[in-house]
């Protein structure tokens, strides 16, 4: 096997039997890269020269018994939205070509203190704002099981290099589904902690009350691990949870009997694939030989959660995306005025799916339509709120398809935004809700396509939502591997 | 609660148009947002947001009033810092992004008013 | 000198006054940087105050705690529970092309301030005080510095971030007298809080006013118009009564008030239009995601007003109980600290409030000008000033003599006693020493003696002035007077 093919938790054990080095992870990984990237492009810049160094100072610290845990020398890459200081951040726009950040977001800065080797910053929706990876303005990335098909999105980069064998791990951001889905879509482990407990000090803001970093990984075990590395109050950022946190570990490995877990009856019908449904509703039947009570729940504001999600996030990005001016950093086009040259460089720096979230987030606020849009968007939030309040009086966790389908071909829904949109349709009530949810690969369809299976939990319930994903996990067996045709660029 | 299943133009099939069209200036909100688009863009933009605001216009089926805005889902308030200074930027590392800067300022043509 | 009143005839002017307070925290309402007046340009800056991309803003405690100070100072109720909104407009000097400010649940609302002009008191209704962050600043290059005549603009963002509090009255102003009055009013209460710098010329307090004008009798409110850049109190009443006026001649020649910005240029003495927007601005106000709550419970409210000092209406009100008048209770209030300290001492040891206070604000505050002493360093305590004026009113010295002994005291002479002994300023108060000179005096001049007994009483200041002669300036006028008519009664 590979050195690239291991999980974090294997080659954690072999650096400290002294089995392999950092710097063999981290060459391993650059290979692999080196013969992937042409078809995968899951990087937007792989910094060598930075990995290197980390890589070699992990090395020499473990040599002297300095051991930071788990993440110590493992290769990890992080979504090009997250901002590294001395490396070009582009959030997959344009209009931050060329952008170096001054300092580092809080998540890179926990990275770097426990020993992680930053491989490099990976491809996404631009601002975040996709399912496919296809709005990045530095061109698409490809889904390792089949490089004609997206690897879901916003973080279709982080997935396609985890799944590709070229980061052990990644971190992700999930505003609408961005992690769940794209690791989903390419059968890996990929996960949004309850909003608050990750720092957002340094993400580039697509929606402040829905974004949420998260990790994406080979299983559940390295979630759990990439998590604890990066959780925990962070007095930069008001909206982090300041209070106790669940321990994420205490029970991976603990069996399911006795668990309440709720089927959401909306999740399901028309628009799902067959091979997804019948994948899904096996994997419940086995949850349930395994001594879990499964129980069928209607949660009606499912139904119109997206319908809040496309006024309520595009509303927040078109605020949060306002200071790209091209006045104090990134790219600038002249203008006559400030005012010219801020709608010249806007119009020119910004695809135009981000252009179309900002136009409809500030149609939603605008004068005269804030209270049917915006205003509204914001009840059915709170009653989607209150409907999972209700449904966690009977149930433990929450089951469904992380997605309605597999991964679907590139171009397919490029010129649709709805059709793109629906993508999100089993993810988004999380992001809404604030609460904890992750997709675990149980299988593959007949064309071999790999299938996510989404466990969601209450606020602050990772450990139980950590205890049924890993149950999943073991009764999954999924072992597939996409196959993935290297060619040295 | 659940859409109606008339079926859509989309491949999943299950988006519902709305009752009544949406008057969109969208001239008017495309300046609001500073973005200088052509007059094809801003009608292929007009279309496709018409689009999806009648599927997003389904917030307004929610039943009954629940409290006006939702929270923080761990709903706490009062997050505050003490009045303690910490170091600045380096002025050289701020302005080297700067698109145009001189003498320690950032430069930009002569500003207009605000709206 | 104020400017003459217009002629207003049945108009009535109807204005509110907004104004903006930079507050003197240590660091920013959102960040850690450094609130620093005349720093190098964009030396305070930082991801959160830039607006770079990922910053997120933490609120400064501090602010919120002296706003509250604020808002309870102007009478007002503190919101129990108060969000921040994002005020959504792009601008150059805005980084993040929104403010984060408040909108409709500001920290303190419905309050008041009693503002006197010629002993008229008015209670001015106190809308709302809020919180938010200020802008940077933009200076132009070119011909004039004036924006009009720029070929670029220069951004210096040290200034984004400071916390900022909005004072908003209701519109109960009804003359820029009244206006000027208020803003001085208001910026004592501020200075007295001490949240503030409060300096206009140094834009730390900034005003606006909102005019409008209608009929005596009216309670519908005309077109209003907002008048801003007016950087002294008397560029404030200059502006004010120049806008009534030009208002109320636009209608009175069959025009329409247009509702604008004016800006006040005080070179011309005029106000002037900017341009004009097409419609109002959508600010799109929505609530502050990055930013929670803010509950201020009872407990928390009731530490802040028990920590708030004496305010002017408060002290001068105390003044006036202890025999001040109006005008003296006023311009004690606004001297230095440090001579008030003084005056409380004198009063404490029973010295008459009048005579401390005019002493205070008369010769001492002249002395520690011409010595250029900072007040804080007034060499002089309240028990001094007592003993100063206790032997004025005993009659150990003269009225004009009490001069040059208080200047002895403040020089470190010693004592007041003391110096007037030192420097041979004891005025004779003995009855026999003295009757012995008015006699002599008397017996001197009998020509005078017959003009008083012939009905001309003036004629005493002139044989006064003749004992002053006979003693070297050293008798005791006001004794001398009661010696010499009692003699003549004789």
């Amino acid at each position: 096997m590979n050195l690239h093919e291991l999980t974090i938790t294997e080659a954690g054990a072999r650096l400290r039997s002294g089995e392999t080095t950092s710097a063999e992870l981290l060459e391993s990984t650059l290979d692999r890269a080196s013969r992937t990237e042409a078809q995968l492009h899951a990087f937007l810049n792989i910094d060598r020269d930075g990995a290197s160094e980390s890589a070699a100072k992990a090395d020499a610290d473990l040599a002297e018994g300095i051991d930071r845990g788990p993440l110590h020398g493992i290769p990890l890459a992080l979504k090009d939205n997250m901002c590294t200081r001395g490396l070009e951040t582009t959030a997959g726009s344009q209009i931050l070509a060329g952008y170096v950040p001054p300092y580092d977001a809080t998540v890179v800065t926990r990275l770097k203190e426990v020993g992680a080797v930053l491989l490099g910053k990976t491809n996404l929706d631009e601002f975040a704002m996709g399912s496919s990876t296809e709005n990045s303005a530095y061109g698409p990335s490809f889904n390792p099981w089949d490089i004609g098909r997206v690897p879901g999105g916003s973080s279709g980069g982080s997935a396609a290099a985890v799944a590709g064998g070229s980061a052990f791990g990644a971190l992700g951001s999930d505003t609408g589904g961005s992690i769940r889905q794209p690791a989903s879509l390419t059968g890996i482990v990929g996960m949004k902690p309850t909003y608050g407990t990750v720092s957002r000090y340094g993400l580039i803001a697509f929606a402040s009350s829905l974004d949420q970093i998260g990790p994406l990984s080979k299983n559940v075990e390295d979630a759990a691990t990439i998590l604890r590395a990066i959780w925990g109050h962070d007095p930069l950022d008001s909206t982090s949870y300041s209070g106790e946190y669940p321990d994420v570990s205490a029970d991976l490995g603990r069996d399911v009997r006795g668990l309440k877990v709720g089927v959401v009856k909306e999740l399901a019908g028309e628009g799902y694939e067959p091979a997804v449904e019948q994948a899904v509703a096996r994997m419940v039947e086995q949850l349930a030989g395994e001594g879990a009570e499964i129980v069928e729940l209607s949660l009606p504001t499912f139904d119109i959660a997206m319908s809040a999600y496309y006024l309520i996030a595009p509303a927040e990005a078109s605020a949060n995306l306002a200071r790209f001016d091209g006045i104090r950093y990134g790219h600038r086009v002249q203008g006559a005025t400030t005012e010219a040259l801020m709608a010249n460089t806007r119009a020119e720096g910004f695809g135009p799916e981000v252009i179309r979230r900002i136009l409809l987030g500030t149609y939603a606020l605008s004068a005269g339509y804030y209270d049917a849009f915006y205003g509204q968007a914001q009840k059915v939030r709170a009653a989607v709120q209150e409907d999972l309040a209700s449904a966690y009086e009977s149930v433990d966790v929450l089951v469904s398809p992380t997605s309605p389908t597999v991964a679907f071909s590139a171009g397919e829904r490029i010129d649709d935004p709805l059709a793109m949109y629906l993508s999100d349709i089993c993810t988004i009530p999380m992001n809404l809700s604030g609460d904890p949810a992750i997709s675990i690969p149980i299988g593959v369809d007949p064309q071999s396509l790999p299938i996510g299976f989404q466990v969601m939990a209450p606020a602050l319930g990772e450990q139980v939502m950590f205890r049924v994903a890993a149950q999943v996990e073991q009764l999954a067996a999924f072992t597939a591997r996409p196959v993935l045709e290297e060619v040295v660029q | 609660m659940r859409p109606d299943s008339r079926s859509g133009t989309s491949p999943t099939g299950f988006y519902t148009p709305a009752a009544m069209p949406i008057e969109i200036d969208i001239a008017h909100v495309a300046r609001l947002a500073r973005l200088d688009l052509s007059q094809d863009e801003l009608d292929g933009y007009k279309t496709q947001l018409g689009d999806i605001l009648d599927h997003a216009a389904q917030v307004q089926s929610l039943e009954g009033d629940p409290s006006t805005e939702s929270e923080h889902p761990l709903g706490f308030v009062n997050a505050f810092r003490p009045d303690e200074r910490r170091p600045s930027l380096d002025r050289d590392e701020v302005l080297a992004q700067a698109p145009e800067s001189r003498d320690g300022f950032f430069v930009v043509p002569p500003a207009m008013e605000s709206e | 000198m104020t400017p003459a009143k217009p002629d207003m005839g049945s108009w009535e002017s109807v204005i509110g006054i907004e104004v903006h307070v930079e507050l003197a925290t240590r660091s920013k309402m959102f960040c850690g940087c450094a609130v620093e007046f005349g720093a190098e340009p964009n030396t305070n800056v930082c991801p959160v105050c830039l607006g770079l991309p990922g910053a997120l803003p933490v609120t400064n405690a501090q602010a919120i705690e002296w706003i509250m100070a604020i808002g309870l100072a102007l009478n007002c109720q503190v919101s129990e529970r108060s969000v921040f909104h994002r005020k959504n407009y792009f601008y150059a000097d805005l980084p993040k092309n929104y403010q984060i400010s408040q909108f409709d649940i500001p920290v303190c609302h419905d309050g008041y301030l009693d503002v006197t002009v010629d002993d008229v008191t008015t209670r001015i209704g106190i809308e709302r005080a809020h919180m938010e962050e200020d802008t940077g600043k933009s200076t132009h290059l070119g011909d004039s510095g004036r924006i009009h005549s720029a070929e670029a603009t220069l951004l210096d963002f040290n200034r984004s971030g400071v916390p900022l509090v909005e004072i908003v009255t209701r519109p109960d102003i009804r003359s820029a007298a009244e206006s000027r009055a208020y803003a001085q009013e208001l910026r004592s209460v501020v200075a007295e809080l001490e949240v503030s710098d409060a300096r206009l010329e140094e834009g730390s307090i900034r005003f606006d006013a909102n005019i409008s004008i209608r009929h005596g009798g009216e309670t519908e409110l005309g077109t209003k118009v907002e008048i801003k850049n007016m950087n002294s109190f008397r560029s404030l009443e200059r502006a004010v009564t120049y806008e009534i006026q030009r208002q109320i001649e636009l209608v009175e020649a069959g025009g329409s008030i247009v509702m604008e910005t004016r800006h006040w240029d005080e070179e011309a003495g005029v106000t002037r239009s900017m341009r004009v927007k097409e419609g109002s601005s959508d600010y799109r106000y929505f609530t502050e995601p990055d930013l929670v709550p803010m509950v201020m419970d009872e407990s928390w409210v009731a530490s802040v007003r028990a920590g708030l000092p004496e305010l002017p209406a408060h002290r001068r009100s105390r003044y006036r109980d202890q025999g001040l008048d109006q005008e003296l209770a006023a311009v004690l209030s606004s001297a230095p600290e440090a001579l008030r300290d003084v005056y409380d001492t004198a009063v404490d040891v029973d010295a008459d409030a009048r005579s401390a206070a005019n002493w205070l604000t008369g010769e001492v505050i002249g002395w520690l000008r011409r010595t250029e002493t900072d007040p804080i360093d007034v060499p002089l305590d309240g028990q001094q000033l007592a003993e100063l004026i206790a032997i004025v009113d005993e009659g150990l010295v003269s009225s004009s003599a009490a001069k040059e002994v208080l200047e002895g005291v403040l020089g470190g002479e010693g004592a007041a006693k003391e110096v007037a002994e030192a420097r041979d300023l004891v005025q004779i108060s003995d009855t026999d020493a003295l009757q012995s000179a008015v006699d002599e005096v008397l017996t001197a001049n009998p020509d005078a003696v017959d003009t008083y007994h012939g009905g001309e009483q003036k004629v005493v200041g002139f044989l006064v002035g003749q004992v002053m002669r006979a003693t070297q300036g050293k008798a005791d006028p006001k004794l001398v007077n009661k010696l010499l008519r009692d003699k003549l009664k004789d």
